[in-house]
């Protein structure tokens, strides 16, 4: 196994993937010459060429749409956002007709894609620049929403999202792309869509947490194990389809849940998480499901109201005290 | 036009500069006298076989009646949501479809019933889908405004102003990947050539030399709100060059002047792979849907454009150069209304979807894990 960066992974497993299916093909602006804006790209150009690795214009609905269409007759776009804040342009056709081309054909057109890019907070870039959108794309049926923690993670996940016969919303994290982990060599190592991770094991709390929160509540784990209280930490990995089994198993065990989240809490996947828990275990609960959430407001640029806005180590450590009652 | 820019009352150097960046355009199609198109149609036979004009005013002739039977139907309760007719535009979709094949590809908007038929999908299976039945060509799924049909390249279809345009762009994107020469034709309404994704198209398709034929149906209206109102540059097939295509203002009365006109940008697409746009001028004679009270033209205006009826203008050419006799073409009428009656008994007797369709067909892939949920 080598330890990369999920910069790396991400770059493999596109690379694997367009050697594996000539059907794949790239798009997205910056995404050839300039070898990414992020450098995800980096290299794919020179290995495939023009045809299959494609620069566009800034046309973020357009290309989005493009890539829907190829998608009906058979190819398999990987549609690249520079960051997602960019989607917003191009929702109408990731919702309108990505999401909804199969259920209102009666099941004659399938679309096989992945839209992916860089989202959730990036670094004092302040309100247009950074935010949270996987809750809106969650919320349609038809869609699928992945959102990696870790390089291995982020290489396997990104590969079935490839080879995934639905569009798949692909959100990687902006601060994220630089950290290093071990991941596996093989050519075919898979994550499947819908299963979610245990990240760290413990007893006494669950602590369900993705993206940008994986490492933050892995340190309040630590920390937590400190102080005597033994934390699980769960990741799902993908937000839809959502893996509740896992997260119902740990409530079971635990019987207290924090779910920390970057994104705001108003509508979010949090809210849905904890909506979920309470249908599903509220006899198992021993306090409320306390979500820690982004702060409700536009992201600010100055650094320590940024700092503010985006959940810390010390507020997941709070909320797990609050439902274990210390 | 008596319309006038806000400023152009207090200053009449302003008015000079508006009146300077007017485009001319040619005068519309529309204003050709019956006559005058009556006898272009008489040229544009020569050298089209009898078999290839019969079928042409059949198609035309079966949308018009399958329309009508629509409208009826829609009256009685039987078929529900909106539905926009096509009747007065027939020209334009029979035409156009009748010189693509079977393996090229069609998108277009919900008002989309004769681009169905036209591109192959039977009677039976739109009206089924307008009545919501299993039977449907969506399976009941999509209704008036969502019809599709894989096996004739038959690709919806879609109820956003413009969002088949990226969709068409893409379809063609892909034959060009896949080194097929099959080309892409897109239908759009004129109001939707003044969204982005009209023009987010239309640079991309010249950009990477796609064989998209974008067919703008120009009707003149865009629900209650005429071209006049909703557009500066009024002359569509101009839009064309600031994005380099090649782009033609064409009679969309005239089913043989669509045809031609086709004919020429297929070709382009097909040898070239190059885009075209083409302004079709044509009118719709009944509302915008059947909810619409339809009080912002005048009873005059539409009975102007029904003199230019395609259908009247057709039978006519094809009495008249003795391709067929009247005796003729009232006895296919015969047969086109027993198709649609027929596809109207189909759609009743057709069963309603089964209630567990509400769960099918959202996902391709099913779930790896019975824990996990959508
Ligand atoms: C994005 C969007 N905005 C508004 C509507 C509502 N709407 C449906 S059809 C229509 C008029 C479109 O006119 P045009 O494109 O000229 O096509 P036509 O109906 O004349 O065939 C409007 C406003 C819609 N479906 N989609
Ligand atoms: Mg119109």
């Amino acid at each position: 196994m080598a330890v990369i960066t999920i910069r790396e992974a991400l770059n493999q497993a596109l690379r694997e993937e367009l050697q594996r299916d000539k059907n794949v093909f790239l798009m997205g602006e910056e995404v050839a010459a300039y070898q990414g804006a992020y450098k995800v790209t980096k290299g794919l150009l020179e290995e495939f060429g023009p045809k299959r690795v494609i620069d566009t214009p800034i046309t973020e609905l357009g290309f989005a749409g493009l890539g829907v269409g190829a998608a009906m007759v058979g190819l398999r776009p990987i549609v690249e956002f520079m960051t997602w804040n960019f989607s917003i342009l191009a929702t109408d056709q990731i919702i309108n007709s990505a999401a909804k081309m199969l259920y209102m054909s009666g099941g004659q057109f399938k679309i096989p894609m992945v839209f992916r890019g860089p989202g959730g907070s990036a670094f004092q870039v302040s309100s247009q620049h950074s935010q949270a959108l996987e809750s809106w794309y969650a919320y349609f049926p038809g869609l699928k929403v992945v959102m990696p923690s870790t390089p291995a993670d982020a290489k396997g996940l990104l590969k079935s999202a490839i080879r995934d016969d639905d569009p798949v919303i692909f959100i990687e994290q902006e601060r994220m792309y630089g950290q290093k982990g071990e991941v596996p060599d093989d050519e075919d190592f898979l994550i499947p869509l819908g299963v979610a991770d245990v990240k760290r094991a413990g007893t006494d709390a669950t602590i369900v947490a993705r993206s940008l929160m994986v490492p933050l509540a892995l340190k309040a784990a630590e920390e937590l194990e400190k102080q005597g209280v033994s934390c699980e930490v769960i990741d799902p990995r993908t937000i839809r389809p959502l893996d509740i089994g896992t997260i119902i198993k740990s409530v079971k065990k635990t019987n207290r849940v924090v779910v920390a989240e970057e994104s705001h809490p108003f509508c979010g996947v949090a809210g849905e998480i904890s909506a979920e828990i309470n249908e599903r275990a509220f006899d198992y609960l021993d306090a409320p499901v306390r979500r820690v959430s982004g702060a409700d407001v536009p992201m600010p640029y100055a650094k320590n109201l940024e700092n503010l806005a985006i959940p810390g180590v010390e507020q997941i450590i709070a909320a797990v005290r609050e439902v274990a009652y210390l | 036009m008596s319309r006038q820019t806000p400023n152009s009352a207090s200053s009449s150097e302003a008015k000079g500069r508006a009146a300077a960046a007017v485009i001319e355009a040619e005068p519309p199609a529309s204003e050709a006298s019956v006559e005058a198109r009556k006898a272009e149609q008489k040229a544009r036979i020569k050298g089209l076989d009898r078999e290839t004009l019969i079928e042409l005013y059949y198609q035309m002739l079966l949308v018009r009646r399958f329309e009508e039977k629509s409208a009826e139907s829609y009256s009685m309760g039987k078929i529900g949501g909106f539905c926009h007719l096509y009747i007065g535009q027939e020209a334009v979709a029979i035409g156009a479809i009748s010189v693509i094949r079977r393996d090229d590809y069609v998108l277009t908007s919900y008002r989309e019933h004769a681009h169905a038929l036209a591109k192959g999908m039977t009677a039976d299976s739109v009206m089924a889908e307008l009545y919501g039945k299993a039977t449907g060509c969506s399976k009941g799924k999509g209704g008036s405004m969502h019809m599709f049909d894989k096996r004739v390249g038959f690709l919806g279809g879609h109820a956003i102003v413009g969002g088949q345009i990226p969709l068409a762009t893409g379809v063609a994107f892909a034959s060009k990947y896949q080194g097929t020469d099959q080309v892409t034709l897109c239908f759009f309404g004129e109001a939707a050539v003044n969204q982005g994704a009209f023009h987010e198209s239309l640079n991309m398709a010249q950009l990477w030399k796609l064989p998209c034929i974008y067919i703008c149906e120009n009707n003149q209206y865009g629900m209650g709100t005429s071209l006049e109102r909703a557009m500066s540059l009024k002359d569509i097939s101009l839009k064309a060059r600031a994005y380099e295509l090649a782009g033609e203002i064409v009679d969309g009365m005239d089913v043989l002047a669509v045809r031609e006109a086709t004919e020429r940008a297929v070709a382009r697409a097909r040898k070239e792979s190059l885009p075209t746009l083409l302004e079709v001028r044509t009118y719709r004679f009944m509302g915008h849907s059947m909810s619409d009270p339809g009080n912002y033209r005048t009873r005059a205006e539409i009975e102007h454009h029904q003199e230019r009826d395609p259908l009247k203008l057709f039978f006519a050419t094809l009495v008249e150069t003795e391709t067929a006799s009247e005796k003729e073409l009232a006895d296919l009428d015969k047969r086109v209304r027993e198709e649609v009656a027929q596809s109207v008994r189909f759609a009743d007797e057709s069963p309603e979807p089964d209630p567990a369709e509400l769960y099918t067909d959202i996902y391709a892939n099913p779930l790896v894990s019975s824990e996990a949920v959508y």
